[in-house]
């Protein structure tokens, strides 16, 4: 089976830290489109450290419950990046990627249906490359619902728990 | 709702500690727009003319242009209003960098300080969080590492600092406000902020701007970049390298200065260094200026890279932009560059103007040469050109010794020194230093520019025009043959017929009413800017910019909801102008005033001049004095504007001519 599948290169080096990619994103996804700005709303962002010369756009990917055990850092070039700069997941340990009034999650959705994303169509320094291919994909084997749910269960609130509450219910009968 | 603007101030009285959110009236966006037009609203409004730079009734204005915040590109100024400590008239240093937008998305279009805080502070502004935070930490720190101070006191990466060096705390009238790559640094308005004791204002905002008609406005950006990229990828030819791109002068990318270091003056703007860029001074700066220069870097929502992260040998690292890559170098006659990467950074920590600072200092040499200041006064300071300069630099930071005289200024530096000094601070006009440049023949259209603009300083005054006639018929055809920013076609004639030498050149064509008209037309464009937010050189100071007359009320029409043309456009900054000069009026400001600087171009014309000053005047509605008329005034709709300077004695009734 093929699928489609969108990369954008991210040339961090050519990035002067303007932050258009973040004004138009948040613009966009606006409702109506264009009708707000609010760089706080936008599914990318840029980390900037400018007397490091550090400015590393990074985008918004899928949530997560719970963070890793442990935190990356990395050291490019004698620049020290922020403790997970490079991860793009909604995660509760930063702020990074969550709507300023609720907390609610937001993902890069790649402007779907606009062709090429508006960061990228903004970014008049081409920092942002997308580039659109086909890929083989293996086959998916989707997960039972309740097997989904157990596993969500069991995220939120521990495996032990859950057998407790599951014993505590088989012996009602 | 409002839209462009958030509808708010945030008023701070700084005496009492009192902060209130005010919301706005919206007839004021009707009226002024936004940005230095209503900031000068309020400053006529609430800043009666008895009261000095450093009197607590002194307002000190940080506003946001009305299109700050929204997606239009190289919409980032922060308008700094206040009275200036150099001139006593109404001193707008403006700004690049970030700090704008941020105020905006906290929902504040202006920050409006009154009175003095009775000990050093600063404000965080984190949406309708607001703080005075005491600051005696930070007290003689620098105006740089206090930004990143206050962020990680803050614990605030993405918060937006603007701050001032000692030489704000300490009341120098060259203080600058300075944040990110940017700073405001004309007319002392970090003098200001220091004299009300506030060592910064940190901003973070994470609330929404509103866009009228949001769709619509980024379809007139579609067309605006377009024009963007295409001036990128094709300079305009026949021009100097400097004027054929758009944004600010590519001093972080050009490192070719023939034309700089050849033509100002170096020095207390004295001595043109004909021949002074040699294959090896070529050579040895562009390798000093390669070196230094880490990334090329912009402002808020910028395509262009018109400033620079500055890593030069074992100087801590700071951002540059602009001529202040040459103009310490070149003010202590020192042939090399990399004095200038290393004092200029030790200046941005200080927080001075990079364009009177250093000529103060040149002044201060001058005089020692001269006999006038003594080896007494200069008691400590190092012989060699370079060492003098960091400890005068450092002596007018802290005012101490002959700094404190210094700290001032040319201007009264030279009247408390006295004994000759007068006649060595020849560069200034209404007090305030000026670029470092002596030419040949009078130029009528910076004669007017640099004698009547209420900026006082020629570098943001100037614009849309060539600065020079072009030689062939050819080069000047094809020049207006694709000029679609001028506001009427008409003004194609004039360059055509303009010529280098001959009749019809300087100093008598464009004739007087030519140059009404042109300079009329590029104080509007800046007027414009400046009430909007952009950054001139993307608008009004640069040639063929991708911002002008004809799409600007488009952009702003879409971006407010209101719908507005380009003769309502012109009217309401036509408004905001005449308000600002009856401001300036009513603080003294006379004819006298506005002269150049006597030695500015060796060849003078005292009657064309006063027919230049006769024409702009009339042409602008103001009588033989340079006051708007009470003519004027009433069609701009300031009817008690012309009461008011009537009533005072200034304006006389029936006084039109």
């Amino acid at each position: 089976m093929l699928k489609k599948v969108k990369t954008v290169t991210i040339k961090a080096d050519l990035c002067n830290g303007c932050r258009a990619c973040e004004i138009v994103c948040s613009a966009f996804h606006a409702s109506p489109p264009f009708s707000s700005v609010n760089p706080a709303r936008s599914r990318i962002r840029i980390i900037r450290y400018p007397l490091s010369d550090i400015w590393m756009p990074v985008f918004a990917g899928e949530y997560t419950p719970a963070e890793c055990m442990g935190r990356d850092k990395y050291v490019l070039d004698g620049k020290v990046y922020e403790e997970c700069a490079f991860c793009r997941a909604v995660c509760p340990s930063r702020d990074a990627f969550k709507e300023p009034d609720s907390g609610l999650p937001l993902r890069c959705d790649m402007c779907e249906g606009e062709g090429e994303p508006w960061c990228v169509k903004k970014c008049l320094n081409h920092v942002l490359v997308v580039e659109e291919r086909e890929e083989e994909a293996a086959d998916q084997i989707y997960p039972q619902e309740l097997e989904v749910g157990v596993e969500s269960l069991v995220n939120r609130y521990g495996l032990g728990k859950i057998q407790d509450a599951v014993a505590r219910r088989s012996t009602r009968g | 709702m409002r839209y462009a603007e958030a509808g708010y101030h945030l008023e701070i009285d700084l005496a009492r500690g009192n902060i209130e959110r005010v919301e706005t009236d919206p007839k004021n966006l009707t009226t002024y727009l936004g940005g230095l037009g209503t900031n000068v609203k309020e400053m006529w409004d609430r800043v009666p003319p008895e009261t000095k730079a450093f009197d607590p009734g002194n307002l000190f204005i940080m506003a946001s242009g009305l299109l700050c915040g929204t997606p239009a590109y190289s919409c980032n100024r922060t308008v700094v209003s206040t009275i200036s400590p150099q001139n006593n008239l109404l001193a707008y240093p403006m700004m690049g960098g970030f700090w704008s937008a941020e105020l905006k998305y906290a929902g504040y279009d202006k920050i409006i300080l009154r009175n003095k805080s009775p000990k050093l502070v600063y404000i965080w502004v984190h949406n309708d969080k607001v703080e005075i935070r005491d600051a005696e930490h930070l007290r003689g720190r620098g105006a740089l590492e206090t930004q990143e101070l206050i962020k990680k006191e803050l614990n605030q990466p993405n918060a937006c600092v603007a701050a001032i060096g000692l030489a704000g705390e300490n009341r120098v009238f060259t203080a600058s406000i300075e944040q990110s790559r940017s700073s405001a640094s004309r007319l002392g308005g970090g003098a200001v902020m220091g004299d009300k004791n506030v060592k910064a204002i940190a901003v973070r905002g994470t609330r929404d701007l509103y866009l009228a008609r949001g769709a619509e406005f980024m379809q007139h950006m579609e067309e605006i970049t377009k024009y963007i990229n295409y001036r990128n990828e094709n300079p305009l030819p026949n021009v100097m390298t400097i004027l054929s791109g758009i944004g600010s002068p590519q001093e972080m990318k050009h490192t070719d200065e023939k034309w700089h270091t050849e033509n100002f003056a170096w020095g207390n703007a004295r001595t043109r260094r004909r021949g002074f860029w040699t294959d090896e001074i070529n050579k040895s700066w562009s390798m000093t200026q390669t070196n230094a220069i880490k990334r090329y870097i912009s402002c808020f929502n910028c395509p262009q890279q018109c400033g620079a992260l500055v890593a030069h040998a074992d100087v801590p690292r700071y951002m540059m932009k602009c001529f202040s890559k040459l103009t310490y170098s070149m003010a202590a006659y020192v042939d090399n560059l990399d004095f200038n990467f290393r004092i200029a950074r030790m200046a941005s920590e200080y927080g001075v103007d990079a364009f009177s600072t250093p000529q103060i200092m040149a002044f201060a040499v001058e005089l020692l040469e001269a006999g006038i200041l003594r080896e007494k006064d200069f008691d400590g300071c190092p012989t060699d050109k370079e060492g003098r300069f960091f400890w005068l630099l450092d002596r007018i930071v802290r005012r101490e010794g002959i700094g404190d005289v210094l700290a001032n200024g040319t201007y009264y530096a030279a009247r408390e020194i006295g004994n000759g000094a007068e006649e060595l601070a020849h560069n200034t006009i209404k007090k305030h230093e000026q670029l470092p440049i002596k030419l040949g023949m009078l130029d009528p259209l910076y004669f007017l520019m640099y004698s009547t603009n209420e900026k006082v300083s020629i570098t943001q005054i100037e614009g849309n025009w060539p600065q020079g006639a072009f030689p062939t018929k050819e080069e000047r055809e094809a020049f207006v043959a694709d000029w679609p920013q001028l506001p009427d076609d008409h003004f194609k004639q004039y360059l055509l017929d303009w010529e280098p030498r001959g009749e019809k050149a300087n100093p008598f064509f464009p004739t007087p009413d030519m140059c009404a008209e042109i300079v009329d037309w590029m104080e509007m464009l800046h007027n414009i800017d400046d009430a909007l937010g952009f950054c001139a050189g993307m608008a009004s100071f640069c040639l063929k910019p991708p911002y002008h007359i004809h799409n600007y009320p488009k952009l702003i029409s879409a971006a407010t909801g209101m719908d507005i043309d380009e003769a309502g456009l012109r009217k309401m900054v036509r408004r905001s102008r005449n308000l600002h000069r009856a401001f300036n009026i009513r603080r003294g400001l006379t004819r006298a005033d506005e002269k150049p600087p006597e030695d500015h171009w060796k060849r003078r014309f005292p009657e064309h001049e006063k027919l230049l000053m006769d024409t702009y005047y009339a042409y602008k509605g103001w009588n033989i004095s340079g006051m708007p008329t009470r003519k004027t005034l009433e069609e701009l709709d300031l009817g008690s504007v012309a009461d008011d300077l009537e009533s005072r004695g200034l304006l006389k009734e029936g006084e039109n001519a």
